[in-house]
């Protein structure tokens, strides 16, 4: 299979695919600089404006005035503390729920009509409810990422579960296994790219809900600084909590795209 | 035959409950297996020969009769009794040494001594090159082989196998019947092979049963004597004069309409 000496054609057809590469990412950073030049000619020309719109510089002016006085820190760290307590608290009660379901076939029957109610229910319809029940502290803050993120995490680890290759199973009952050695060695492990797949989900959805909750009700929180930029109409407010959010979600994402790399060998 | 008995099948009979229907799956299957004894199996499909295999595996349990390995009466899974797949079964996020050790580790017989033992045994079956290796490196013989050593190692009385080889290609197929029956009868392993190759199963069995249409019974058994030169293999067992006139027998006793 593996050849050691390259061929000429198979070396034009390895570059043929690095160009290719390269020229889609030249085109996507090509867009991402033509919407900032466009969006900051545009606010300079005031076809549109600025005041509703904001504009880059704007925005960049901003960010370095909020992370020089000290405030912006602060807001970033609360949000993330939010986030990622939320998201591995979720993902891991709901790996323990999704295991007991897998557990016990019979509650899993008996739960599952109300998982499917709770998997379509706009999980943020919940979380003033949830605010109140809880408090409109941190931990509100906290159980809303959960409840947006959890139900996802279960179906998903659930259905991972229940779909482990039954004559792997067999294999491992010929040789005494119990059913906590069937978990461990075989279920568990066996999906972990589904899992994977799922932290992939649910960060994004913990993000939800923790920005839903600081709508509702917080102190500090990059949707806090959202609430508070268009409560007094500082559009710049806003949009650099949006760009402040969008880079902080892009760069967890890539944190766990790069867990799975490590895993990739055996996913084919 | 004087040898010791390894399988004693008594009266077995199965019958599956599905919601639909039910399915009497074997009736009325009497063999006695001694040691050293390889037996093919073969039937047409959906006869019941790898709910037989699963039976004496302690995998699912009999409707009627029961099933003695060594004496011991069958109703769980005994360590003395080694299961093979169709297809390998190797774990794909395990290296080739973890996937030869997962028998041991299950039953909590890994210590040193055993994974030394694994190892040499990956590098006498011409495997000492992938012992770290993962299984998607590995081609679908070598993946069989593993999944043998896997099996052994764990020192079985008793093999079964449930169409180990149907998953590879013809050519791969013959060398590794061969492998691996001169294997089991180097090792003096007792075996129940299922299979739907009735020429796999003649040039590697000293006894061939054929089961019935479902409800599968035992319609008839074949003592196999070949007259191969020196020592016989499942390769050279093909070449013996006696191997077509078999042939022919069995697949008249098997009776396949099309
Ligand atoms: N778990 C099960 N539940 C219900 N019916 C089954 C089950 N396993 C096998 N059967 C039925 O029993 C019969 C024998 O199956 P099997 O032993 O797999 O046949 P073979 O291996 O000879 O092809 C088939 O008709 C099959 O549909
Ligand atoms: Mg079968």
């Amino acid at each position: 299979m593996s050849n050691k000496s390259i061929s000429k054609s198979h070396q034009e057809y390895l570059s043929a695919i690095k160009r290719r590469k390269r020229s889609i990412l030249i085109a996507q950073i090509g867009i991402l600089i033509l919407t900032l030049v466009l969006w900051e000619v545009a606010a300079n020309f005031r076809w549109i404006d600025p005041f509703i719109v904001s504009s880059p510089s704007r925005i960049v002016k901003l960010f370095i005035e909020y992370a020089t006085n000290g405030n912006l820190h602060k807001h970033v760290f609360v949000s993330l503390m939010e986030t990622i307590v939320g998201f591995a608290a979720g993902t891991i009660l709901g790996l323990i729920i999704a295991i007991g379901l897998w557990w016990s076939e019979y509650w899993a029957r008996v739960i599952d009509p109300y998982i499917v109610v709770l998997n379509s229910l706009p999980k943020t319809a919940l979380a003033p409810i949830i605010i109140i029940w809880v408090g409109a502290g941190y931990s509100g803050i906290i159980v809303t990422a959960i409840s947006v993120s959890i139900v996802v995490t279960i179906m998903n680890m659930y259905n991972s579960f229940i779909s482990t290759d039954p004559n792997k199973i067999k294999l491992l009952k010929t040789f005494g296994a119990s059913k906590p050695q069937i978990l461990k060695k075989l279920v568990l492990p066996a999906s972990i790219p589904n899992l994977i797949g799922t932290l992939k989900i649910s960060i994004g959805l913990s993000w939800v809900g923790v920005i839903i909750g600081e709508f509702l009700v917080s102190k500090a929180g990059i949707g806090y600084l959202i609430v508070y930029g268009s409560q007094v109409f500082k559009l710049d407010i806003v949009m650099m909590g949006v760009v402040i959010l969008a880079i902080i979600c892009a760069l967890m994402y890539k944190i766990i795209a790069s867990i799975e790399k490590h895993f990739i060998k055996w996913i084919e | 035959m004087d040898k010791a008995k390894v399988v004693e099948i008594k009266d077995l009979g199965i019958t599956y409950h599905t919601i639909e229907e039910e399915t009497e799956a074997l009736r009325d299957v009497n063999l006695d297996i001694y040691h050293n004894e390889i037996i093919g199996v073969v039937g047409p499909s959906g006869c019941g020969k790898s709910t037989l295999l699963s039976i004496i595996a302690g995998l699912i349990k009999p409707t009627k009769g029961s099933v003695r390995v060594n004496g011991r009466l069958v109703d769980k899974p005994l360590n003395n009794v080694g299961y093979m797949f169709q297809s390998d079964q190797l774990f794909e996020w395990r290296n080739i040494l973890n996937n030869v050790l997962l028998g041991l580790e299950i039953q909590g017989k890994l210590d040193d001594e055993a994974k030394e033992r694994a190892k040499e045994m990956l590098h006498s079956y011409g495997l000492g090159d992938f012992i770290y290796s993962y299984p998607y490196q590995l081609s679908g013989g070598m993946r069989q082989r593993v999944a043998l050593i896997r099996t052994l190692i764990l020192e079985p009385d008793l093999l079964l196998l449930d169409e180990p080889f149907s998953a590879l290609d013809y050519q791969t197929r013959l060398a590794i019947s061969d492998e691996i029956g001169t294997i089991l009868k180097k090792e003096e392993k007792t075996a129940i092979m299922v299979t739907h190759d009735i020429s796999e199963a003649i040039s590697m069995s000293d006894r061939v049963v054929v089961l019935s249409q479902r409800p599968g019974t035992i319609k008839k058994i074949f003592d196999i004597k070949l007259s191969c030169n020196k020592e016989r293999t499942p390769l050279k067992s093909r070449e013996a004069p006696e191997f077509r006139q078999y042939f022919n027998e069995i697949w008249r006793e098997l009776d396949i309409h099309v």
